[in-house]
């Protein structure tokens, strides 16, 4: 079985989020990337199937050339091979095309339920819709018989038991799988493991971001006595008018 | 200009979040033209034209209960045929953004998801999304002639515009393949008010010591009506069921009021609350970082503090 792993390379979830150049560039400085914490489980779960099944797992990542560290650390995670779609990832409609144009061939894509920079929770059900496949999000657990997939998926106030055939696109979540760190070895052999850059097809971006924006500052908090909380009722209708 | 609106049912009733979308395509303009699918009653499709729907299409089939990505994507891409509509709106849900993903990508329309607000026209059509989980937001231009949308929980003011709308069935043509997932059972989470749409969030961190410790947080939620959330060590360690985490890596909530007990106010936690309109934290610890990040804050032990304010509550009703 062939497994596809799509990854992003995101801001390490305690960053502080600022813009430059007048608001129309995410400022990097003092920023750590990580693989997104979404993808995380899905590459460990696909570590899992290689492991209790021989299943062999590439990384797929859109990005330009700075997200290679991240690509490799996945490689050390225990991924066999990696590519690289040499382009800005500005747009998810522009990431889809490029992840079905390499997706072609595996029989399982798995990809994180959302990115945590651009949050669309959308590129799983394009890509799924591109290659004509089932796409299903966000799956909890992921069990394959044959070419039948059970998977737990979370839906509003409560969860769905849904089977599918191979092959199938699955954005993963919690508690799928158990983030998996690179030990001193997958790290060495990361090194020398095939990572391939290649061109992105052309496409038309559908939406361009033209700038961004920080929320209002919060205001000081109101602080209230714990010998007085019919105060804080009182607040909450009166002045917060949210009771 | 015409909008299609997909409305989302749960048991036969409508959710709150796609009247919200109702009331957005409304807020653009235009000819709005509202879809159910599956069975939804009677008494909720009539009051769909009070929210500036001018029609209500409702395909009622049965095999549409049991909601198939695929499927619905196909149904309402024939409802936009048949009404010519330009756009596509509908709230974010586990069903509704995954629609819209395909439904975009069938028709060649620009899809925006979390949206915030309405659409700037002033010049092209830019939409405000919300990024970096909460922590910022981008305005994008959508540069098809068609759109799809998908809006975040309080987009928009729901308001009624007295107006009303005629409901017709429509029968779309169902194509056995597109049922290319089945769905085998579903169980319903625990609690009686659904964490994503709650209006008040009562949650509880590690402070709390243990899961026989939850009641003082169930009865203050039971008073007002919320439901209950915590942070992700407390699912973790089995305290709670895991889809009660909230944070970055759990559930995002936007309730009018998040009531913090015993947790730290991590930066991974803020992230699952910093939509909610109105924060308030209760910690033993004055230097708690939630406490930034709230805009009522009593500092005492959860074990006092809880019971009290629910008594405050029950009195003040
Ligand atoms: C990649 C990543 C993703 C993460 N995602 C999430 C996420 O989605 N959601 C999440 O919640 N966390 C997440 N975390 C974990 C997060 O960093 C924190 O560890 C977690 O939120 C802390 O939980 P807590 O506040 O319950 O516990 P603690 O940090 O242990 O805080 C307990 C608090 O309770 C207070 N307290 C103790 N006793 C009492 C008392 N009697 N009365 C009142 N107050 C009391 C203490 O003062 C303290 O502030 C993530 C971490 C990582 C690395
Ligand atoms: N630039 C990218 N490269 C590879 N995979 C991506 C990229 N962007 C998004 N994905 C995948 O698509 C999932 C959903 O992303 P999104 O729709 O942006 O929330 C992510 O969790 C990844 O698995």
């Amino acid at each position: 079985m062939k497994i596809l792993v799509c990854i992003t390379h995101v801001p390490d979830t305690t960053s502080k989020i600022n813009f430059i150049d007048n608001n129309t560039r995410f400022d990097t400085t003092g920023v750590q990337f990580i693989i997104g914490p979404y993808d995380d489980y899905a590459l460990a779960r696909a570590i899992e199937l290689k492991e209790s099944s021989g299943a062999t797992v590439t990384v797929l990542n859109v990005g330009l050339a700075e997200t290679e560290p991240t690509i490799r650390k996945a490689l050390a995670i225990g991924a066999d091979d990696a590519i690289r779609v040499n382009a800005d990832p500005t747009d998810s409609y522009f990431v889809a095309c490029q992840i079905a144009e390499h997706a072609k061939g595996f029989d399982l894509v798995l990809m994180g339920r959302e990115s945590i920079d651009f949050n669309g929770g959308v590129v799983h059900a394009m890509v799924g819709e591109m290659l004509g496949v089932p796409a299903i999000s966000p799956v909890m657990k992921l069990d394959i018989e044959g070419t039948t997939v059970k998977m737990t998926k979370e839906i509003e106030g409560g969860k769905e038991m849904v089977e599918a055939s191979l092959p199938l696109v699955a954005g993963c979540q919690e508690p799928i799988a158990e983030w998996k760190i690179p030990n001193m070895r997958g790290i060495m052999s990361a090194r020398t493991k095939p990572l391939k850059v290649v061109e992105p097809k052309a496409v038309d971006k559908l939406i361009v971001a033209q700038k961004f924006e920080l929320p209002p500052p919060k205001g000081a908090v109101k602080m209230i006595s714990a010998d007085n909380v019919a105060e804080l009722v009182t607040l909450l209708k009166t002045e917060a008018k949210v009771l | 200009m015409t909008t299609l609106v997909f409305i989302e049912s749960a048991e036969s009733k409508i959710k709150k979040t796609s009247l919200e979308a109702v009331a957005y395509a409304h807020a653009m303009g235009g000819n709005v033209v509202a879809i159910a699918l599956g069975t939804v009653d009677k008494s909720e499709l009539d009051a769909v034209g009070k929210y500036g729907a001018s029609k209500v299409l409702h395909a009622a089939d049965i095999k549409l209960d049991h909601p198939v990505i695929q499927v619905f994507a196909s149904v309402l891409i024939q409802a936009m045929q048949q009404e010519s509509a330009d756009n596509l709106i509908l709230a974010n849900s586990s069903l509704g953004t995954p629609v819209a993903a395909k439904v975009a990508v069938k028709i060649g329309a620009a899809f925006a998801s979390n949206v915030v607000e309405l659409p700037n026209t002033s010049a092209g059509f830019v939409v405000k999304r919300s990024i970096y989980t909460g922590k910022a937001f981008s305005f994008v231009e959508m540069k098809s002639a068609k759109k799809v949308i998908a809006i975040k929980k309080n987009a928009v003011e729901l308001k009624e515009t007295g107006g009303s709308a005629p409901v017709s069935i429509l029968s779309p043509t169902l194509n056995d393949a597109d049922f290319n997932t089945k769905i085998l059972s579903t169980e319903k989470a625990t609690g009686e008010v659904s964490l994503p749409e709650a209006n008040i969030v009562v949650s509880g961190g590690r402070g709390l010591k243990g899961p026989e410790n939850w009641g003082i947080l169930e009865d203050l939620a039971k008073v007002l009506h919320a439901a209950t959330g915590c942070s992700k060590p407390v699912s973790d360690m089995g305290w709670r069921p895991h889809h009660e985490h909230v944070g970055q890596t759990g559930v995002k909530v936007a309730p009018q009021l998040y009531i913090a007990i015993g947790i730290s106010g991590a930066i991974q936690h803020l992230a699952g609350v910093n939509s909610s309109k109105c924060i308030v934290v209760i910690n033993k610890d004055a230097d708690a970082p939630f406490f930034k990040a709230a805009d009522y804050g009593i500092v005492g032990d959860a074990f006092e503090v809880v019971p009290k304010l629910t008594a405050a509550i029950k009195a003040s009703k």
